[in-house]
């Protein structure tokens, strides 16, 4: 039992994380690339976040090394973050008309 | 109960680990959970106070601001790796490698909260840019501005007095290959949390020309 944890613990190689790693910087230069393009806000944000979200998720399978643990620890706990989280949005509509709502004198 | 554990034994029923790993690695992912919720939170507070400001700045020149701040990303992802080697080191039991490895990934740190002070002090003497006010009147930039780099330059602070203890004890025969993942899952989180508040609050502040 100890002997087969210990396997699982030791996973991926050298290689894998160089590759990881430069798709992270490939990544990180395409956001700074649309930076300086200046790309409208809407469609610069949702790039920026798909691409965080891929890179936040190479990071915590690989370096983390959650894809080589037991698939129940990630559900224990993602599946409740990730809820969490997009709960945060549920006023961003309000927020998003305030502007609109000011008194013009 | 004894006929059900006879049909199925269930790994839920006590007495064995469920997840496979030892307490402390689950403990640093409870602790990871909960401080992304913090951070979270924090960004949420960002986008809302953006949202609702239509005259928000947008305070960061391409060059320099956002070359520099890319550099200080840089600094950032090479330490992750430098952190993965050094963990991959003490699975093979090289405890001289990963020492070496783990004062790389310091020396990344340590250039990211170098950069990030000169940053700041950049910010504060040179274009009066404080928590509380700022030229372009709009006070909420300044305090989430540095509400949130100030909570992640403490975290990596933390991480690098984490890894002082880490490579000294590892450089003396103590501690196991877990001790060392366990602080590169935390050294990690530190870098994964930077990947949101770079574009979220550099890059959607650039300013081109």
């Amino acid at each position: 039992m100890s002997e087969h944890v210990e396997e699982l613990h030791v996973g991926g190689s050298t290689g894998t994380f160089m590759k990881v790693w430069i798709a992270l910087l490939a990544m990180t230069g395409i956001e700074v690339l649309l930076a300086y393009e200046q790309v409208p806000t809407l469609i610069m944000l949702t790039v920026l976040m798909g691409l965080s979200i891929v890179k936040a998720a190479l990071i915590i399978a690989y370096f983390m090394h959650l894809k080589f643990e037991k698939l129940s620890l990630f559900l224990t706990l993602f599946p409740m973050l990730i809820f969490c989280i997009v709960l945060m949005l549920v006023f961003l509509g309000d927020a998003a008309r305030i502007p609109n709502m000011r008194p013009t004198f | 109960m004894s006929s059900q554990a006879s049909v199925a034994p269930s790994l839920w029923e006590g007495g064995r680990s469920p997840y496979a790993t030892n307490s402390k690695k689950f403990g640093m992912w409870l602790f990871i959970i909960s401080d992304s919720l913090t951070f979270s939170a924090l960004l949420f507070a960002y986008t809302y106070s953006r949202v609702t400001n239509p005259d928000w700045p947008k305070p960061f020149d391409f060059t320099p601001a956002i070359i520099f701040s890319t550099v200080m990303t840089l600094c950032l992802l090479s330490s992750s790796l430098t952190m993965v080697m050094a963990v991959h080191a003490m699975n093979h039991g090289n405890r001289g490698a990963t020492v070496r490895w783990i004062l790389a990934t310091m020396a990344g740190g340590g250039a990211f909260v170098v950069l990030h002070l000169s940053e700041w002090l950049k910010l504060i003497n040179v274009e009066g840019v404080t928590p509380a006010h700022n030229p372009w009147n709009v006070p909420l930039f300044g305090g989430t501005f540095f509400a949130i780099t100030g909570l992640h330059m403490t975290h990596v602070v933390c991480g690098l007095i984490y890894l002082t203890f880490i490579a000294v004890g590892v450089g003396r025969g103590k501690f196991k290959a877990e001790d060392v993942e366990v602080s590169g899952l935390y050294w990690h989180f530190v870098d994964l949390v930077w990947m949101f508040v770079f574009p979220l609050v550099y890059l959607m502040s650039a300013r081109v020309g």
